[in-house]
This record gives structure tokens, C-alpha cells and sequence, in this order.
């Protein structure tokens, strides 16, 4: 228990999928521009990792070495499908906010990436542990990211005005704005794990 | 034999030094400064004063958390928040500029290396941050020597929008009446202390010639009634060319090292002006292309390296 339990706080800062292994950054980039959009995204990815991990694990000996990509993305096209379907029903305007970038969750390279070099390799509950962590740690990427955008872009936050007498900071809300924060927060990130060294 | 001291070359050394080209800049800078002040009157001061006032803290409060050596007194700092400020219009308020020398120097500059490892040129960056932030205050410019805030379109803005109706005579135009940024509009006050670096020999004429003479080819031969009809001392004299030219893009830090690749960054700093001016969007794009330049100098330098002397010619 103590070995998944160790995969499962991995994802959240050591390994933290956005800013340690660099991945799935164009969702992080194109839907960070508010707060809830940012939730959004995490959620929806955080169910397809943990599910395509748990069903990728269990298929693992049965997947044959060659044809291994396709049936991954088989497998995570179905959990995204759903996603779609539950988003569209029940919470049409995020999925009119987040747009193409939900089916396009299909070749995110954070839900590809822990597949083909985690659940492939090891089993069910710590492949379970690796997917909940990771999703964990995207969203929570996503919120800090988009929450500074929605912040500094807007004024608001969960789209309720924070300050009273504030210019927003245009920049910050453009496509322009998420390359910079991201980038800054990357490099605070490197600068504080370089400290700690 | 012991006291003898061994050392590689160089042995003699020059006079100059960082801090003695870059406080020498911003001497030639000041004539531009005080004739904008004269124009736009005490607001114009005032922003002056903020920008550079805020970059020098601002480095000296990242150089002191970050505990790197204080690097305030060699003037480029201040350089930085003087070009900001010359870059904007004269009755913006207080936090603009302010803010802009923060960001030109803490992202533009410091969260690079500090000086000599930027890629763009910080003051520059700064301008399109806010440009790109608060376009409402960035594009309000006053009229010249009207202290009660009326506020007027630069020429080229005019000229984008079909609505230059009175011909502003070029004499107007070089001597700075006419509404514009604070350091942009006195051509004359800028030539002057160009030609002063240019006979120093702190600038070499091959990027400002370049770029000026690419950026007013292509606005003569294509702003006109048909082709090679377009006003060319009004495209030379108005906007931010002759600033940005002597002034911002031949920043040794972001342009190109050798003469030839002076001339290919600059003939690209002038086509880029020309395109963004005749179809963009913007009425003037001197700082856009001299960033994009920037962003292509270190290939520029890759193709233009000069032949050690010694290796053989391909």
C-alpha cells in the first residue's frame, strides 16, 4: 500500500505533469483563461487518465507489442467520448467554452504518456494510484495558471469581480499571456527546485 | 623573477567601458527628452521620470533578492526605463509607466540573466506589453503644446484611418509639432544626438541607413496613388523610425555582431515596418519589427560569421 500510495503523490508536485514533465501543455495553454474552464479541463482529463490507466493495465498481456498505440488510443477515445457526452448534456456551456479542446483529450500527451510508460508496465492499483495523481496534478497546474490569467486578465475570479477599481491586464487573457505565465511559473518552479538541491 | 606577473592577452585596453557607452546613449538621449517636454509640457516629465526612475529600483530590488551583484550605476537600467518612456504617449497614467519599466526590466530583461543575455530588447518588450494591455491609454496622444489634455492622432494614425485631411508640412514633422510619443517626435533633437554616437563610433551607420532606407523605399513605392508615389519624407519623418532606428535597434545586445548581418537586420527592421504600416492592422509597427528582428538575430549571426583569420576561404 505504502509503494502506490507513493504513486499517487508523485503526479502532484515531483512529477507534476505540467511543470516537471512538460506534457500536455496546448490544453494547458489554449483553455487556462479562466477558472472555471481550467477545472473543467481537469476534471474531464483527470476521469479519462484514471480510466484508460485502470483498463489499459488490465489489458496489458492481452495488447499486442506492435499495435500497442492504437489500442491505447481505442481505449482512451471511448473515456473521452463519454466525457463529451456527459459534458454536452449536462454542462453545455463548459463544453462551448473548452470546444475542440475536449475531444482532443483523445491525443493529450499526459493521458497517452502515463499509458504507454506507466500502466503498461505496471498493475491495476498502482496504475489506479499513477492516474488519480496525475490527474490530480494537472488540474491543479490548470487552476494555478488560469486562475493568475482570470485574475490578472479580468479581475475576477470564478467570474465574480475581485477588485473594486482594477485596469485588467489584457495581455495576461490573449493566447500571448499563457506562453508568459506559463514560462515564468516554470522557471520559479526550476529556481525553487534548484534551492532545494 | 617571482614578482613578475604572467597574463594571456589583450594587454592594452580601451577606454570604454559598459557604463561609459551606456550613460553616453542616454546624454544623446536627452535632447529628444527635453524637446518633448517642451512640447507636451510637465505631464511628459513626469513619465519620463517614473519609467526610469522605476527601472533602476526594480533592478536593484530583483539584484538584491536574487543576491547578485548591484548593477544600477552602469546606466543600462536607466536606458531601458528612458527608451520606455519615450515610447509613450505623453499623458498616460502614473502606473503605466511604472508598471512597463517593471515589467521590461524584471521580465525582459532580469528573468533572462540581466544585461548582455536578453534576447529582445527590454524597453521595446515593455512597450508591447502595455500596448497590448491598455491600448485605451497607449493610443491617446496630446496635442503639442496644449496643456488641457486635448488629444490628438498621430499622423500615421490619421494617415490609417483616410482622415489626413490638412497636410502637416515636413518642417512640422522634423521638428517634433505633432502628436506622438514623448521621445519620437523631434526628429531633429534625435539626429542630433545620433550623429554624436555615429561619430563616436558607438553605432555603426549600417543598421539605421538600412532600415531607414528599406522602411522608406517600401512606403514610397506602395502607400501612393499607384506605384512610387507615396510621401516619402512624411513615411521618414513621422511614426518612431528615426528613434527606433539610431536608438533601439542598434542595441549591442540584440542585434546582429558583424556589419553584414547589421545590414540584413536592418533591411528586415525596414520591410517589416513597411508591411505592418501599408496592410496592418497598427498604424505603426517600428517596435513589432524591430522585436521580430531581434528574434532573428542569433540566426543572423549564425550566417554571417566573419572568416577567422587563418582558416581557410570556402
Amino acid at each position: 500500500m505504502n509503494n502506490s500510495f507513493k504513486e499517487l503523490i508523485k503526479g502532484l508536485i515531483h512529477e507534476n505533469p505540467t511543470f516537471v514533465l512538460m506534457l500536455g501543455l496546448c490544453p494547458t495553454l489554449a483553455v487556462s483563461v479562466s477558472l472555471i474552464n481550467g477545472l473543467g479541463m481537469g476534471v474531464a482529463a483527470t476521469f479519462v487518465i484514471i480510466f484508460s490507466n485502470i483498463l489499459i493495465a488490465v489489458l496489458k498481456d492481452v495488447i499486442p507489442d506492435k499495435v500497442r498505440i492504437p489500442c491505447y488510443i481505442v481505449v482512451i477515445a471511448t473515456f473521452v467520448t463519454i466525457t463529451e457526452l456527459v459534458m454536452k448534456a449536462y454542462f453545455p456551456p463548459l463544453n462551448r467554452a473548452l470546444g475542440i479542446y475536449v475531444p482532443l483529450i483523445v491525443v493529450n500527451c499526459i493521458v497517452l504518456g502515463r499509458a504507454e510508460a506507466f500502466a503498461s508496465k505496471n498493475k491495476i492499483l498502482n496504475s489506479l494510484m499513477d492516474g488519480i495523481g496525475m490527474g490530480i496534478g494537472f488540474t491543479l497546474a490548470l487552476l494555478l495558471i488560469s486562475g493568475i490569467r482570470e485574475l490578472l486578465g479580468t479581475g475576477k475570479l470564478f467570474g465574480y469581480n475581485v477588485f473594486n477599481n482594477f485596469e485588467p491586464v489584457l495581455v495576461i487573457a490573449m493566447p500571448s499571456g499563457a506562453l508568459l505565465v506559463i514560462g515564468l511559473l516554470l522557471g520559479f518552479f526550476n529556481l525553487l527546485k534548484e534551492k532545494k538541491e | 623573477m617571482s614578482n613578475l606577473i604572467v597574463l594571456s592577452s589583450p594587454h592594452m585596453h580601451s577606454q570604454e567601458s559598459v557604463p561609459r557607452i551606456m550613460w553616453t546613449v542616454l546624454a544623446c538621449l536627452i535632447p529628444a527628452g527635453v524637446a518633448g517636454v517642451i512640447i507636451f509640457g510637465p505631464d511628459a516629465l513626469w513619465t519620463i521620470v517614473l519609467a526610469t526612475v522605476s527601472a533602476v529600483f526594480c533592478e536593484w530590488l530583483i539584484q538584491v533578492l536574487t543576491k547578485r551583484k548591484i548593477t544600477i550605476l552602469d546606466g543600462s537600467a536607466m536606458l531601458t526605463g528612458l527608451l520606455l518612456a519615450y515610447n509613450l504617449p505623453p499623458e498616460v497614467p502614473f502606473w503605466i509607466p511604472v508598471i512597463g519599466s517593471a515589467f521590461s526590466i524584471a521580465v525582459a530583461k532580469m528573468a533572462f540573466g540581466g544585461l548582455g543575455q536578453n534576447i529582445f530588447n527590454p524597453a521595446l518588450v515593455g512597450r508591447v506589453f502595455l500596448m497590448a494591455s491598455w491600448p485605451k491609454y497607449m493610443t491617446a496622444f496630446t496635442r503639442p503644446f496644449n496643456s488641457d489634455a486635448v488629444t490628438s492622432a498621430t499622423p500615421l494614425a490619421l494617415l490609417k484611418e483616410g482622415k489626413l485631411a490638412q497636410h502637416i508640412s515636413n518642417w512640422d514633422l522634423f521638428l517634433g509639432i505633432r502628436g506622438g510619443c514623448i521621445g519620437e517626435v523631434c526628429i531633429v533633437a534625435l539626429l542630433a544626438g545620433a550623429l554624436f554616437l555615429l561619430i563616436r563610433g558607438y553605432i555603426s551607420w549600417h543598421i539605421p541607413v538600412s532600415f531607414i532606407a528599406t522602411a522608406g523605399f517600401l512606403t514610397w513605392a506602395f502607400t501612393g496613388k499607384g506605384f512610387f508615389n507615396g510621401d516619402l519624407l512624411f513615411q521618414i519623418l513621422s511614426g518612431g523610425l528615426i528613434l527606433g532606428a539610431f536608438f533601439m535597434a542598434t542595441d549591442y545586445v540584440t542585434s546582429p555582431l558583424t556589419r553584414k548581418g547589421h545590414l540584413i537586420f536592418g533591411i528586415g527592421c525596414g520591410a517589416l515596418t513597411a508591411v505592418i504600416r501599408i496592410w496592418g492592422g497598427y498604424p505603426e509597427g517600428v517596435s513589432y519589427a524591430i522585436l521580430i528582428m531581434n528574434a532573428a538575430t542569433p540566426l543572423i549571426d549564425r550566417y554571417t560569421k566573419n572568416r577567422v583569420y587563418g582558416t581557410k576561404i570556402k
